[in-house]
């Protein structure tokens, strides 16, 4: 038995939906009868298309939200969607920014709980969740034991986004109810960081350092060696938290969830932190020079050695070998 | 200016943690330090609230009146902290966490509340944004970077893209990532005067909150299974003797990356 009605809160990148709502669409076509996507911006209307393509039947339009962070505003047209009637028996919200946010905000509005980082969902007469604990050793399942709607905030790379080839999502207006004092947080300046080669969550090889580079000008090789390999280049939680790089490259519980064919790890001892952002990598590298370094627990091929001998040598043999 | 920092007394994240076998609940008897996250919103308190009059209060929820995770905080210069303790708070959910927490942090009448972005432990990560709904303020999660501007809070707040500048009027919530600056380090004399610091211990019904929206009962969700994940296993390690990044090599031609 399936689930009449799924909701899905979509975002969108440059090129349409984000690869995580193209996921939560895949996955909600799955498990329920109709899907509907929830979204905001000027320009939600371009993107009925790719959202009907991807499974949902309507998107519901909050229209634009100007400069006010979507939280509120987003949260507040969907409460007002569900007490005019309309309402979801599930909501899949994606683990991004605005969209725990969103999942916050509409709990206490709704006054239901959320069920965050589901990593799985599996439908028996409700629906069931999965979530792994404490770094990715322990797996548990959990559903809600109340009244819907059920909020379930997914982790990136959960579900394969495949489209259904369905047709354009009729597009209905549902604007956001004025905020009042919560929706006052406006943004005033938007700043794009630089980056060059494939985004950490889409690259199929990624190259990673960690505190054992020793500074943040060794970073340096991570990046000549992800270029070589045409990947992009990530880092664990210390070295963006010493400052060395942008918060945009962690990998990890509090980063990105990625899982490339090949993951490589310098420097990196493999706290919980990280590993639970990485292990779902198909080929895992690690070079560390502390032989009981968690990060070998999982690794396929361990090099227990100094990353400052062994990743010159690696990236002129690689060069070499061109 | 008033500054609440919220902060979390969690088992000791080096030791291996554990879910009771039958509540599935995280099991919290052992003792509780701090969460490191916390420590980068203590610090971005303390500097933030560094005037004449001004104040770092504590806002926590632990069992067994907890405060050894406070004192740290304390001793790092926070001036008084409030904590929530009540058996019958054991098993809540995210959503009863923040009735909770809001409930308390009404009563500090803050200009501004500062958490982190998650826990260490549950990192659920909607706390902030549902303390903001309950206290009806406006919140900035993901912040890099912080100042206040007369009764403006300006943040750099983390973007898939890079970073937006946003402002919001105070009172308003932020949540700080790890890393917004560098948490100091409690000082001997710190430390000492951590010991008589003010630590208000509340009950539910103190903080007027309906007991059945707490602990367990209250509590919309369950855990219903629980299973050890298979280590992946089967690797090869190597001790590097100069051939270190040939092996690499090879294995990278293997997996035809070159």
């Amino acid at each position: 038995m399936a689930l009449d009605n799924i909701w899905v809160l979509a975002e969108f990148a440059e090129s349409g939906p984000t690869t995580l709502t193209q996921e939560l669409l895949t996955e909600a076509r799955a498990i329920g009868t109709n899907v509907a996507a929830v979204s905001w911006g000027p320009d939600t209307a371009t993107h009925a298309a790719a959202l009907g393509d991807y499974g949902a039947t309507k998107v519901y339009d909050v229209g634009d939200v100007g400069e006010t962070l979507p939280g509120a505003p987003v949260a507040g047209a969907i409460a007002a969607l569900i007490e005019g009637g309309d309402r979801p028996d599930a909501l899949l919200i994606p683990a991004s920014y605005d969209g725990r946010d969103v999942a916050g905000r509409l709990s206490v509005k709704l006054d239901r709980p959320v069920l965050t980082n589901v990593v799985g969902l599996s439908e028996n007469g409700g629906l069931s969740s999965q979530h792994t604990l404490f770094g990715g050793t322990i797996a548990a399942t959990a559903h809600f034991t109340g009244e819907g709607p059920h909020i379930f905030v997914v982790r990136a790379k959960s579900f394969t986004a495949e489209a259904g080839g369905g047709g354009a999502a009729d597009v209905v207006s549902a604007p956001a109810p004025a905020p009042g004092a919560s929706g006052a947080a406006k943004v005033t300046g938007r700043h794009v960081e630089e980056r060059s080669g494939p985004k950490l969550d889409e690259a199929s090889v990624i190259v990673s350092g960690g505190r054992g580079l020793g500074s943040a000008e060794n970073y340096q090789m991570i990046e000549e060696l992800a270029n070589l390999l045409h990947g992009a280049a990530g880092a664990s939680r210390a070295i963006v938290d010493a400052g060395w790089v942008p918060y945009a490259r962690q990998v990890g519980q509090t980063g990105k969830t990625v899982k490339p064919d090949l993951y490589i790890a310098c420097g990196i001892s493999g706290a919980t932190q990280h590993l639970v952002g990485m292990k779902g990598s198909k080929n895992i590298v690690a070079v560390n020079k502390d032989q009981d370094a968690p990060i070998f627990s999982v690794a396929d091929l361990g090099i227990v050695g100094d990353v400052h001998k062994v990743l010159p040598a690696l990236i002129e043999a690689i060069k070499n070998s061109k | 200016m008033n500054v609440v920092v919220c902060v979390k007394q969690i088992p000791d994240p080096a030791a291996p943690a554990a879910l009771d076998p039958t509540t599935h609940n995280l099991d919290r008897t052992g003792k509780l330090i701090l969460d490191d996250s916390d420590a980068y919103g203590v610090e971005m308190g303390l500097q933030l609230a560094s005037g004449e009059g001004d104040e770092v209060i504590l806002v926590s929820m632990a069992p067994g009146g907890e405060t050894s995770g406070l004192r740290t905080a304390l001793a790092m210069g926070a001036a008084r902290a409030i904590l929530v303790s009540d058996p019958a708070l054991a098993g809540s959910d995210a959503l009863g966490t923040a009735k909770v927490l809001a409930a308390a942090i009404k009563r500090a009448e803050p200009d501004l509340v500062l958490t982190a972005t998650e826990s260490t432990d549950g990192y659920t990560g909607t706390i902030p944004a549902q303390i903001a709904e309950l206290l009806d303020l406006p919140s900035i999660t993901f912040a890099k970077k912080i100042a206040i501007d007369g009764s403006t809070v300006k943040v750099e707040r983390q973007t898939e893209a890079g970073y937006d500048e946003v402002e919001s009027p105070l009172p308003a919530v932020v949540s700080v990532t790890a890393g917004v600056v560098e948490p100091r380090y409690p000082s001997f004399k710190g430390i000492m005067a951590a010991k008589s610091k003010q630590v208000d211990v509340l009950s539910v019904a103190d903080i007027g909150v309906p007991e059945d929206q707490v602990g367990s009962v209250g509590a919309g969700q369950e855990i219903t299974e629980v299973s050890k994940v298979e280590d992946r296993g089967g690797g090869e390690i190597v001790v590097d003797e100069g051939d270190g990044a040939e092996r690499i090599l090879a294995f990278l031609k293997e997996l035809k990356v070159l």
